[in-house]
C-alpha cells in the first residue's frame, strides 16, 4: 500500500510540474511535428509518402519525440537535487522507478494522442476505425520504449555525456519495439485484424515484460550514490 | 576466480593460440578444400565464423561479470566484463569486417539485410555504446554501475533482437541448424574439421588476450589513483 502510494506521489509530482512548466510536452509536441515535415520531405517528392512508409513515420516521430521526453524526465531531477531527494527518503527505489516510469509512459501517451490526429490530417490518412487496435500497439510500444528508457535515462543523466547518451543507448536496445511496434502498426494500417499480428504481440509483451523486471531489479544500483 | 585463473595461464594460452592459429591458417590454406560454388571467397567463412562465436562468448562474459560485480561489488569482475566488452567489439568489428567481403564475392552485394547481418550490426552499436557509457561517467565507480547494468539489458536483449529481426521480412522461425554462411548443415568432413580446429584456435587467442588485458586494465586503474593521490597531495 505504502509502495503504491509513493509511486502515485511521484507520478502526481511529475504531472504537477508539467502542469506549471508545460516546458516538456510543448517541446514533444513541437519537435514530434518537425519530423514529420522533415520525413515528408525525406520520402520522396510524391504528393505524399507511400502508405508502406507510414508505420515508420509514426515510430520515428514517437521514439525520437520520446527520447527528448525521457531525457528531461530525470536532468530536472538532477538539476534540482529532486534525485538526491527521494534516494534519501524512506521509500523503495523500486517506487521511485515505478513512479517515473509512468509519467514518463503517460507524457509519451498524452504526446502520441495529439500527433496521432495531426498525422492523420498531414497525411490523410484514416485512422479513426482502427483506433482500438492501433492504441493497443501504442501502449505495448511505449510501455518497453519508457521502461528501457527510465532506466538508462537514470543513467545518462548522471554521466558526463548527459542527454547526448541517450539516445546512443536506448536506440540499439530498443530496436526490438521498435520493429514489433512498426510492423504490428503496419498490419493495423493496413486493415488487418490484430489477430495476425499474435507473434508480434507476443514479442513486445515478452520485451516489455523482460525488461520491466530487469529495470526494476537494477534499478537500485544506478541511483544509488 | 576465472581471470586469476586467465592471468595465471596467459603466457600457456598465448603460446598455444599462437601454435593453433599457424595451424588453421595452414588447415584454410591446404586441408580444406575450395568450395563448388562460392570457390576461394568461402575461406574467409573460417575467420567469420569464429570471430561471430567469440564475439558471442565475450558478451556472455560481460552479462557473468556485470551480474557477478553488481552481486558481490567486487571490482574484479568489473575488470573481468570491461575488458571482456572491448574484446567483443573488437571481434564483432572483425566479424563486420570478413562478412562483407565474402558478401560482395557471392551475394555481389556489400550488405544485405539478412538477420544475422542485422544482429550483429546492432549488437556492435549496444556494445560501443556500453564503452561509451563507461568512458563518459562521472568516476571508475560509478562506470562499473552502469557498465554492469547495461551489460545485463544488452545480453538480455540479445534473444529479442533475434527474433525481430528474424521476422521482420516475414521469414517466420525457419530453423537455421547450419554452421554460419553456408547452406544447410551439410559441411564436408575437411572443412568441418578446419573450421573446429580454428573456433579453438580463435577461442585461444580471446582467453590469451583477455589474459593479458585484465593485468593491464588493473594496472591502468592503479596508475590512475596513484596519479589522483599525487596531484592532491601536491595541492
Amino acid at each position: 500500500m505504502k509502495f503504491l502510494l509513493t509511486t502515485g506521489a511521484i507520478v502526481r509530482k511529475d504531472i504537477l510540474l508539467e502542469f506549471r512548466t508545460k516546458e516538456l510536452l510543448v517541446s514533444m509536441l513541437l519537435f514530434a511535428l518537425l519530423i514529420l515535415v522533415i520525413l515528408n520531405f525525406a520520402l520522396g517528392t510524391g504528393s505524399a509518402p507511400a502508405e508502406g512508409a507510414l508505420p515508420g513515420v509514426l515510430w520515428v516521430t514517437f521514439t525520437f519525440a520520446g527520447v527528448l521526453g525521457l531525457n528531461r524526465s530525470f536532468l530536472t531531477e538532477h538539476e534540482s537535487g529532486g534525485l538526491h531527494g527521494m534516494v534519501l527518503a524512506p521509500v523503495d527505489c523500486e517506487a521511485i522507478y515505478l513512479g517515473k516510469m509512468l509519467a514518463n509512459f503517460i507524457f509519451m501517451g498524452v504526446a502520441e494522442a495529439i500527433v496521432l490526429p495531426i498525422f492523420a490530417v498531414l497525411f490523410n490518412f484514416p485512422i479513426l476505425g482502427r483506433l482500438p487496435a492501433l492504441l493497443m500497439v501504442l501502449a505495448l510500444g511505449n510501455l518497453g520504449f519508457t521502461a528501457v528508457g527510465t532506466l538508462l535515462s537514470a543513467m545518462a543523466a548522471s554521466s558526463r555525456m548527459r542527454e547526448v547518451l541517450l539516445p546512443i543507448i536506448l536506440f540499439p536496445t530498443a530496436i526490438p519495439v521498435i520493429v514489433g511496434a512498426v510492423n504490428v502498426t503496419g498490419r493495423v494500417l493496413a486493415g488487418e485484424p490484430l489477430a495476425h499480428s499474435v507473434p508480434w504481440l507476443k514479442l513486445l509483451g515478452a520485451y516489455d515484460t523482460i525488461f520491466l523486471v530487469v529495470a526494476i531489479l537494477v534499478f537500485g544500483y544506478v541511483i544509488e550514490e | 576466480m576465472i581471470s586469476r585463473a586467465l592471468e595465471g595461464w596467459s603466457r600457456g594460452l598465448a603460446a598455444a593460440a599462437a601454435v593453433l592459429m599457424v595451424l588453421a591458417v595452414l588447415a584454410v590454406a591446404l586441408y580444406a578444400p575450395i568450395e563448388r560454388e562460392q570457390g576461394l571467397p568461402q575461406k574467409i567463412f573460417y575467420l567469420h565464423v569464429p570471430s561471430a562465436w567469440v564475439m558471442f562468448l565475450a558478451f556472455f562474459f560481460v552479462f557473468i561479470g556485470s551480474v557477478r560485480y553488481l552481486w558481490k561489488k567486487d571490482p574484479a569482475w568489473d575488470t573481468f566484463a570491461y575488458c571482456c566488452a572491448e574484446l567483443g567489439v573488437l571481434f564483432c568489428t572483425l566479424v563486420l569486417a570478413t562478412g562483407p567481403v565474402w558478401g560482395k564475392a557471392t551475394w555481389g552485394a556489400w550488405w544485405t539485410w539478412d538477420p544475422r547481418l542485422t544482429l550483429t550490426l546492432i549488437l556492435w552499436l549496444i556494445y560501443s555504446g556500453y564503452l561509451i557509457l563507461r568512458a563518459s561517467a562521472a568516476s571508475e565507480e560509478q562506470a562499473a554501475r552502469f557498465g554492469a547494468v547495461l551489460g545485463i539489458v544488452g545480453f538480455a536483449d540479445v534473444p529479442l533482437i533475434h527474433f525481430s529481426v528474424l521476422w521482420w521480412r516475414g521469414m517466420h522461425p525457419a530453423p537455421v541448424i547450419g554452421l554460419g554462411g553456408v547452406q544447410g548443415g551439410g559441411l564436408h568432413p575437411a572443412m568441418l574439421y578446419t573450421l573446429l580446429l580454428s573456433l579453438v584456435a580463435f577461442t585461444a587467442l580471446f582467453l590469451s588476450l583477455l589474459g593479458l588485458r585484465i593485468p593491464l586494465r588493473r594496472a591502468e586503474m592503479e596508475m590512475r589513483d596513484v596519479r589522483r593521490l599525487s596531484t592532491f597531495t601536491q595541492t
